[in-house]
Parts: C-alpha cells; structure tokens; sequence
C-alpha cells in the first residue's frame, strides 16, 4: 500500500514540477522582452554555456567522429562500400549524434552548474534581496540563461559536427587509406539541407530544454519536495537536473525525429 | 575575468559557432543562399518514388543542377519535378531526364541523357522524354509473375 | 494631527501549511523613527518581516506600507513601491559573482539611466556613508562579517529609500562592531530621515536605537511602546526577555526517568517535591514561547507551566 502512495506522490510531484517548469518558460518569455534589456548578462551566460564548453565539445566531437569513422569502416570494408564512409559519418552526426551529444556535454558541464548557482542563490537569500529590489528574478537570472541556452547549444552542436567529421576523415582518410575524394564527395552528395536542418532544430529544443530544466530545479528548489535548504539540498536537486534533462533530451530527440 | 576579456571570447565563440554552421550547410549540405546562375526546366513522371527535393541532377557522371522541388499534377496522376540546372550546361530538346539509383540502395538521382536535336531548352521549357523510378519490388515481382504464367 | 504610519499592520494572519505563526497582529510602524521588533525565537519575526516586505502572502489582514496594501498589491505596484524600500537580509545576501560596488551599483543600473560616473560616485558615497569606501572592489567572499552587513547596508540605502529594514544587523558580530552598526543605524535615520524597522534579538542593540519597541511572542503582540515603557512593564515574559533568564523547566522525577528509558509519560503521576538533584522551579515559566511552534507534549502531570523539553 504504501508503494503505491509513494508511487501516487512521485507522479503528482513530477507533474507539479512539470507544470512548474513550463510556467517558468512562460514567464520568461513574458519578461525578457521588458526593459531594462538584459544584454550583458546574456552575453556572459554565453560566455559561461558556450564558450567556456569549446574545449569539451571539440575534443568529444573528435573523439566521436573517430570512433564513428573506425565502426564504419570496419563494417562497410565488408560490403565493399567503404566509399561511402564519409556519407555515413556526416548523416551519422549532423541527424542524431551532434545534437544530442553536445546536448549531454552542456548538461553535464553547464546544466548542473547553473542548477546549483540559482539554488545556492535561493538559499543564501539572493534572490529575496533582487526582488525587495524591484529586480525581478526571472528577467534577470534565468532568462539570461535560457536565452543564452538556446544560442550556445545550436553553435555548439554546429562546432561538434564539423570537428567530427574531421574525425572521421581522420581516421578513414588518412589511417585507413579511404581516397580522400570519396570521403568528402561522398558527404556532399549525401547530405542535404533537410539533414542540417533536423540537427539544427534538435539542438534548439536542447538548448532550451536543458537550461529551462536546470534553471527551474535549481530556482525552485525551495519548493522541492527534498526539503532540506542546504548543501544536500542542492545536490539533490543538481543531479535531479542532470538527470532529468538528459532524460528530456534523449526522448524529445525521438519524437523529433519522428515528427520530422 | 573582466568585462572586455569575456565579450571578446565570446564574440569570438559565436564567430566559430556560425562559421562551423556555414560550412556544413554550404559546403556540406550544397544549400546554396544564393541563386547559383542557371536556369529552370520542368519534367513529368509518372513515378518519381523515392527522389527528394536536392537531389543531384547528373550528367555524363557529372553534377549538373539540382532537383528544387516535387509537384504532384492530380488530372493527369503525374508527378511534375523542377529541376534548377547549371548555367552554362545544355540540354536538347530531345534529351532525356532519367530517375536512377544510386548503387543498389543508394538515393535517387536525375540522369540527363543527351539527345541529338539541336534545339535547347531554355528556361521554363519542359523535358518531355523522362524515364521514371524503377522500383525494385515491381521488377521483381514482375519477373516472379512472368515466369510463373 | 496624527501622521499616518510608515506601515499599518491591521489584523495579519500567517500561516506556513497549517501552522499559524503569526496571530492577529495589529501594529503601527511611525514614520521616520527607528523601530526595533523583538522576539524569542520562533515567535515569528522573521515571518512578519517577509510578510512587511511582500515576500509572504498572508492568510488574511493587510499591511500598508506608505498608504497602499502590500499584500494584495498588483506586480507593478509592488516594483514601484520596492523602490522605495531597502532591505539588508541577515546574512547579507551579496550577489557573490559582483564586487561589493557592482553589489551596490545593482539598482542603479537597473532602474535609471544615470551615466557611469554619477554611478561611480554615488556607489561611493554610500560606500562612505558606512565606512566601505577602501573595499570597493572586494569580493563578497574575501569580506569580513562586519563588512558584509555595512556593504548590505550600503546596498539597501543607494536608491534613497523611504523605508529601511534590517534583519537581524547584530547576529554573528563582535560587541564592537555591532556597536559600530548601531551608531550607523542612528546616523542613517538622522541624516537621511529614514523610516528604519530593525528585526533583533539583541538587547543591547535595541535599547541603543529603538524609539519604539515591538515584542512578539509565539505569534501575538506581547507589547507595543517606547524602550522606557517596555523596561517598566511587568509581564513576566517580557521581564524573562529583558533579563534573559532561562526557561524554566518543572521536571518530575519519574516522568524524566521514564523518558530517559524510552517509555511513554503517563499524565496524572500525584505530586512529589523536586528532588534535590533537580533544579526544578514550580510556577510559570519565565518565558512561554516555545521552539518553533512546535509544542512539547510529554507534560508532566503535575504543577502548571512545565514544559518538557
């Protein structure tokens, strides 16, 4: 019996946070566009999202275009249809891969630092303080976020795509001895806008869900039903937010592909 | 890290970030933002099954245009396909348009084969002899049903 | 003729879930005074205080500040009338990713359109006012907790405000500086005409500053006066608050044994004396407030007022 009550709570409170979050976007939305702009604050935020993830996603990226290039290979050399290498990595990475790779890294490397930033702030009174000043906290520390979320993840994903590519020629080109003509002519012609176009818009329903995600965790995590306002209050609820958004991010990259 | 130092690499980050997605929907993908110079035809098929918008128009092996887009005409069942072809490249009169596989189970593409007129197409004109998809699964059960009747 | 209060508290109820923690409360803070409001813990300062500040909606009652209702304000006039009010929480609630000036610039540069250097001086002076003024470009992180409270403060008066409030300035400091605060409140009420609400349970402190004191206990208003009238009144809580005497606890013998080896309290245990070893004192206790509302129920049976604890 009392599983299943438990059972009856995780669901309402997962709705609830639902709903929470959802709202949050709404709000957001509804305030960014009210003066005073925010500018710099979303500048930095894409400094910290994006800029600061460089290293993270071209090394990963890399990394991923290699292992792709080496599975590839060793299955395609078996139908004789190595020259399609390059094709395979690029619609490989561009359709599935880059979007939902780099989506993982950001969560990683971004989402649970900003969770934990808007918790703390919550706790040690911050975000009281920006509200008794006439500042309103979802203008002012979340939008600059999303926002900067939902720039950063796309130029990101773009930035992984390309690097690993590279990583596929690498290793197709110029380990196994792919002729380097068929590597790349065999990506151009297979490669269309549509295929581009898929991983972009991927990577902007990422972006915004794994900012909007780990910002409501952590802004709200005074509502959490963990209770606890304090260190371990905030890592619950920081790998809650991890969780969660990857879990978002892979399961919207179906219905995406589905969809579309 | 002070205020300049963080706009300058980010600026810089946003640069990378557009410049990777340039090349990959440039180079990568062939969308041109720009109209390439060129001209129109249009061509009729009665199946064009498994040929998208993009895909390589070839000629003599070599990528002459691109397919732009699919129309389906409901009076007369055909599908209607417009096809952006390269400046500089002619087409006769009587040249056929021709949808083939790529491999075995490679993507479509549009094979322009020369005809002997000398009259070309121009823009807007229509390749009237066209060859459409060949489906593998109607070959097959074709010979299937013709060896067993 | 009367001015009207900085702030009218009329008949505010405050619930957290279903815990009632502030009772009905009726109170006036005058305006440009310096009022001190005082509680044992848990009698629900903090709770009014949030709630004055519009950061707790109440049950049922208003609070108006400078004429208008806070509690049911819409967004806009919540903002506007925000901007006349300054708040230094207790822990100082630095924005830890700024420098003590960005902390104190924040308003300025959100809500006007003054250049850089009107900025730059106006931080400042503020920085002055409270003796800040060679800590500008420190971090939160590196400032001592005297200098957290001052920059607090320093934050809460740059826009000028009306009304003042101060949770809990003296917590965590050394006699001295919390002295040195003190002389800052009085000086900021002096020189700006400020309306000032101190939310402490110091007493030193509060005899310093207050023209008017507030006593809260368990969520009601025990007294309302001014420091020489708080002093002279005779309600034992509040002479147990003014004196800082220990609650007192009645303890029977067998109950606190039986308790000790895990067993439930019987009630109705007949009188016995408090044994020798057990300091136990018959008659109210000094103070009735209870921790956090929540009330002890292992009552011995005997003698009135005990608490278990």
């Amino acid at each position: 019996m009392k599983t299943i009550e438990s059972m009856g709570n995780a669901v309402l409170s997962s709705l609830e946070q639902t709903g929470r979050t959802l709202l949050l976007l709404l709000i957001v939305v509804y305030r960014i566009v009210q003066p005073p702009y925010q500018f710099y604050a979303i500048v930095r935020q894409i400094y910290f999202i994006g800029a600061r993830s460089l290293s993270v996603i071209i090394i990963s990226g890399v990394t991923i275009g290699m292992v792709l290039g080496l599975q590839f290979y060793n299955t395609l050399e078996r139908f004789g249809s190595v020259d399609i290498l390059g094709s395979a990595v690029a619609l490989s990475v561009l359709r599935e891969l880059g979007p939902v790779m780099t989506a993982l890294m950001v969560v990683g490397r971004a989402g649970s630092a900003i969770c934990a930033e808007l918790g703390i702030m919550r706790i040690s009174e911050q975000v009281d303080a920006l509200e008794c000043m006439a500042i309103n906290p979802d203008k002012y520390l979340v939008a600059p976020k999303v926002i900067a979320g939902l720039i950063s993840v796309p130029l990101l994903t773009c930035i992984f795509s390309v690097v690993a590519i590279f990583g596929g020629y690498f290793v197709g080109v110029v380990l196994f001895g792919v002729s380097e003509g068929s590597y790349i002519n065999g990506m151009i012609d297979a490669v269309v806008w549509s295929d581009v176009r898929l991983g972009l818009v991927k990577s902007f329903i990422f972006g915004l869900l794994v900012t909007l995600i780990c910002c409501a965790k952590g802004f709200y995590i005074h509502l959490s039903k963990s209770g606890s306002l304090g260190a371990e209050g905030v890592s619950y609820v920081t790998t809650d937010a991890v969780v969660i958004s990857s879990i978002a991010v892979l399961f919207s990259d179906f219905l995406i592909g589905a969809i579309l | 890290m002070n205020k300049i130092n963080i706009q300058l690499v980010t600026g810089m980050f946003v640069v990378f970030g557009i410049l990777s997605f340039s090349y990959l929907a440039v180079t990568v993908a062939g969308a041109s933002f720009i109209e390439q110079p060129g001209y129109n035809l249009t061509a009729r098929f009665t199946s064009v099954s498994g040929l998208r918008p993009g895909a390589v128009i070839e000629g003599a092996g070599v990528r002459i245009g691109t397919v732009s887009s699919i129309d389906f005409d409901p009076e007369s069942f055909e599908a209607i396909v417009e096809m952006r072809i390269n400046e500089g490249v002619l087409v006769q009169e009587d040249a056929i348009a021709a949808i083939r596989t790529q491999g075995i189970i490679g993507e479509k593409y549009i094979k322009i084969v020369p005809g002997g007129f000398e009259e070309l197409l121009t823009d807007g004109m229509e390749v009237y002899e066209t060859e459409s998809a060949i489906s593998l699964e109607e070959l097959v059960s074709r010979y299937i049903f013709q060896t067993e009747g | 003729m009367e001015s009207s209060p900085a702030i009218a508290v009329r008949d505010l109820v405050v619930e957290y879930g279903s815990r009632r923690i502030l009772k009905s409360i009726n109170l006036d803070i005058p305006l440009g005074q310096i009022s001190v409001i005082m509680g044992g813990s848990g009698a629900g300062k903090s709770t009014l205080l949030r709630t004055m500040l519009g950061l707790k909606k109440p049950t049922s009652g208003e609070i108006r500040v400078l004429g208008t209702n806070i509690c049911s304000a819409g967004a806009r006039q919540l903002e506007e009338m925000r901007k006349q009010m300054g708040v230094a929480f207790q822990g100082g609630a630095l924005f830890t990713s700024m420098t003590v000036g960005e902390n104190i610039q924040l308003p300025l540069r959100q809500h006007t359109r003054l250049d850089e250097n009107t900025i730059q001086i106006m931080t400042r002076i503020k920085l002055d006012m409270v003796n800040m003024m060679p800590h500008e470009h420190l971090m939160p992180s590196e400032l001592s907790g005297g200098m957290t409270k001052r920059a607090a403060l320093a934050r809460a008066i740059i826009m000028d405000p009306k009304l003042l409030f101060f949770d809990e300035p003296s917590a965590g400091l050394d006699p001295i500086t919390s002295a040195e605060l003190d002389e800052l409140i009085i000086k900021l009420k002096e020189s700006m005409n400020m309306t000032i609400v101190v939310v402490t349970h110091e007493l030193e402190s509060v005899f310093k500053i207050a023209d008017r004191i507030a006593i809260l206990g368990e969520g009601e208003l025990l007294m309302v006066g001014t420091p020489e009238e708080i002093k002279a009144s005779e309600d034992p809580r509040i002479v147990g608050l003014l004196n800082r005497t220990p609650r007192q606890v009645a303890v029977d013998v067998d109950d606190h044994l039986r308790r000790l080896a895990g067993k439930a309290v019987e009630p109705g245990i007949p009188d016995e004396a408090a044994s020798p070893d057990e300091p136990g004192v018959p008659g109210e206790s000094a103070s009735a407030k209870t921790a956090d509302g929540e009330s002890a129920n292992g009552k011995s049976g005997n003698k009135g007022a005990a608490e278990g604890q």
